[in-house]
């Protein structure tokens, strides 16, 4: 090769753009941590949830009452603001008299280990397989993927009692069922990233340094597809909350009188229109949460990307 | 001085199924009997337009996918169709620079941890020694070693470019296959890297296989030029004999195609007409007759063997009419 006669000053213009950046050294989660932290939203978020994780925890001392003792002269207490409430029953009572305060208090264990189990079921799962089809495509790919259209076509609360009914009744194997039901989400939407990515030049340069499948699926590939992946699994953990529900409803799920909210939600339906307290507090229980998840979760994909960082 | 072949491809073939419809499928000629021999320390410029098998050829090269037929050695051992403990030792000799430096860097990857990944993979150094290696590489290639810490889109196209060089020198190959390196990138930067890649093939003593559409950067970087068109080699041979008088109509049309900024030295132009015929359906005898302004008859019933004319190696029937013709120009 011959000199190039033109030679601009090289490094000085070149390096000006970056060293404005600080330098950081330090462990990955330490990092991730940092970055979480800059975003105020998320970290409320992650407050919230660690505040129910400790009422879930703690609920034999935080609640004023056993979730299932029945307080026969106090059927349907409305909460102790409004007219004819009391401040033993905080947020009213049901119509057995059970203290509803305690019941959400309580129900947050269910509720929380329904969604987290579902959630990280089908999650994992979901990208094996999906990484999987992305990756090694023909056969597998075409056997993987048609089960999952499969699985797809059938409404999902029909498969969930499908499974159900195969595994027989109880709570472990609701969340099966549900796990099930949601693993065709996290498959599609893996493998969709997967083959977006996979013939990417950085993949390609992977595998001249000599990266086997196993690296270049999880540690080349796997970390640009989680964005997504990252956001259905906040939005499907009130999924899961209320499929959850819904199988109890009919019998499947968790049985009563175990305090959970979905059951909570399903039970009082007929109270809509006299007793609100009745259905708005596991209902807002359910939906705080959920947002708590789904910030939490946008604030976590934010932190995961280089690209966002200060 | 005698050199070392360090890579030797004979008549190197890459045939692609295509499915046409549900039950036809077609064979897709890519790449079709290349051959070249590079020795350490020269540069081979691979010339050709969009489509004529370039990165085919990378492909096969860098041994992402074996040729359908043909052979090809590294450093004299046969890498042909190497079985899986031959070609982890092979993938050491020879690396590759891609076009893109937006694609060829993981984002989510540190630039340690990316010029550290072939280390991790192919030694059992200590991540101490790692880190060490890796900063050595980017005071090498003009970085500065407190870049380490950084991600990719904190870079700029050439500063990313400069990045690629280092992780293809962390395992010390002795063969750089290099496609497009500056296409990409601001003519002003190009010129830097050009400079670099120069300054690392003397340092290290490699060999370059330079892909490339730009004849001005051929000419500055080839010792020798293979031009490529529908995957086949048209012409081969050292760089002045092909820039001074083409052999190869074809050729004749890429050097005329290159701007200049003289008006002197503007030739005659040689547009060429028409599309670059489809692979799937080549034309009979000469691929290029379509398009040649030197057609004849003899070009559509016979394929022209690549034959050698004083010391370059040609396939065209017209050969030493082309060459007269340049010459008279």
């Amino acid at each position: 090769m011959t000199q190039l006669s033109s030679q601009p000053p090289a490094a000085a213009s070149e390096t000006a753009e970056a060293t404005t950046l600080p330098a950081a050294t330090s462990h990955p989660l330490i990092e991730l941590w940092h970055a979480f932290r800059e975003n105020h939203a998320a970290l409320a978020g992650l407050i919230i949830i660690l505040l129910i994780f400790v009422a879930a925890i703690g609920a034999d001392f935080i609640a004023p009452h056993a979730p299932t003792e029945q307080f026969r002269d106090y059927v349907l207490v409305p909460p102790f603001w409004q007219e004819g409430g009391s401040i033993r029953f905080l947020l009213g009572t049901d119509d057995v008299g059970r203290d509803i305060l305690s019941r959400i208090i309580y129900g947050a264990r269910l509720s929380m280990l329904i969604g987290l189990i579902v959630v990280s079921l089908s999650l994992v799962t979901g990208v094996l397989l999906g990484l999987l089809a992305g990756f090694l495509r023909g056969v597998v790919e075409t056997v993987i993927m048609r089960l999952m259209d499969i699985m797809l076509a059938i409404p999902s609360l029909l498969l969930a009692v499908v499974v159900v009914a195969v595994l027989g009744p109880g709570l472990f194997n609701a969340m099966l069922a549900i796990a099930v039901v949601y693993l065709p989400h996290y498959v599609r939407l893996t493998r969709g990233s997967v083959i977006s990515e996979r013939d990417r030049d950085y993949v390609i340069a992977s595998r001249l340094a000599g990266a086997g499948l196993f690296r270049l699926m999880f540690i080349t590939v796997l970390p640009n597809c989680l964005a997504p992946l990252i956001v259905q699994a906040t939005l499907g953990f009130s999924n899961a909350v209320l499929d959850a529900a819904a199988l109890g409803f009919l019998g499947l799920g968790a049985q009563p009188p175990t305090p959970e909210w979905g059951s909570m939600l399903a039970d009082a339906r007929q109270y809509v229109l006299d007793a609100w307290w009745v259905v708005t507090f596991p209902g807002l229980a359910i939906l705080i949460t959920v947002l708590a998840f789904n910030i939490m979760g946008d604030g976590l994909r934010d932190a995961l990307d280089p690209k966002l960082k200060r | 001085m005698t050199a070392k072949t360090m890579m030797e491809a004979r008549d190197l073939v890459q045939t692609y199924s295509v499915r046409q419809g549900a039950f036809k499928s077609a064979s897709l000629h890519a790449v079709r009997g290349v051959s070249f021999a590079l020795k350490a320390g020269k540069t081979l410029a691979v010339v050709g337009e969009s489509g004529c098998g370039k990165s085919t050829l990378a492909r096969m090269l860098t041994l992402i996918e074996s040729p359908t037929s043909g052979q090809l050695f590294i450093d004299g051992k046969d890498a042909t169709r190497p079985d899986k403990q031959a070609l982890k030792a092979l993938r050491r000799d020879v690396q590759m620079v891609f076009q893109n430096p937006y694609g060829s860097l993981n984002p989510r990857k540190k630039i340690g941890t990316v010029l550290e990944e072939p280390l991790v993979i192919n030694t059992t150094l200590d991540k101490e020694e790692r880190r060490r290696q890796a900063r050595d590489m980017m005071t090498r290639v003009g970085l500065r070693p407190e870049f380490y810490d950084r991600y990719p889109h904190m870079f700029s196209g050439g500063q990313r470019q400069r990045i690629a060089v280092a992780r293809a020198l962390m395992l010390r190959p002795q063969v750089l296959v290099l496609d497009e390196p500056v296409s990409a990138l601001d003519v002003s930067v190009q010129a830097q890297v050009l400079n670099l890649l120069n300054d690392i093939q003397e340092e290290f003593g490699l060999a370059y296989l330079f892909i490339s559409h730009d004849l001005s950067v051929v000419r500055h970087v080839a010792d020798d030029l293979l031009v490529m068109y529908l995957g086949r080699p048209v012409e081969v041979g050292p760089r002045e004999k092909i820039f001074t008088a083409p052999r190869h109509p074809y050729t004749r049309a890429l050097l005329s195609a290159t701007p200049t900024i003289d008006p002197h030295a503007r030739g005659q132009r040689v547009a060429l007409k028409g599309e670059l015929p489809s692979p799937l359906n080549p034309p009979s005898g000469c691929v290029f007759r379509g398009r040649c302004p030197y057609a004849i008859e003899r070009c559509q019933a016979e394929v022209p063997e690549l034959r050698d004319i004083d010391g370059v190696t040609v396939a065209c029937h017209r050969a030493e009419e082309v060459m007269h013709n340049t010459a008279s120009l």
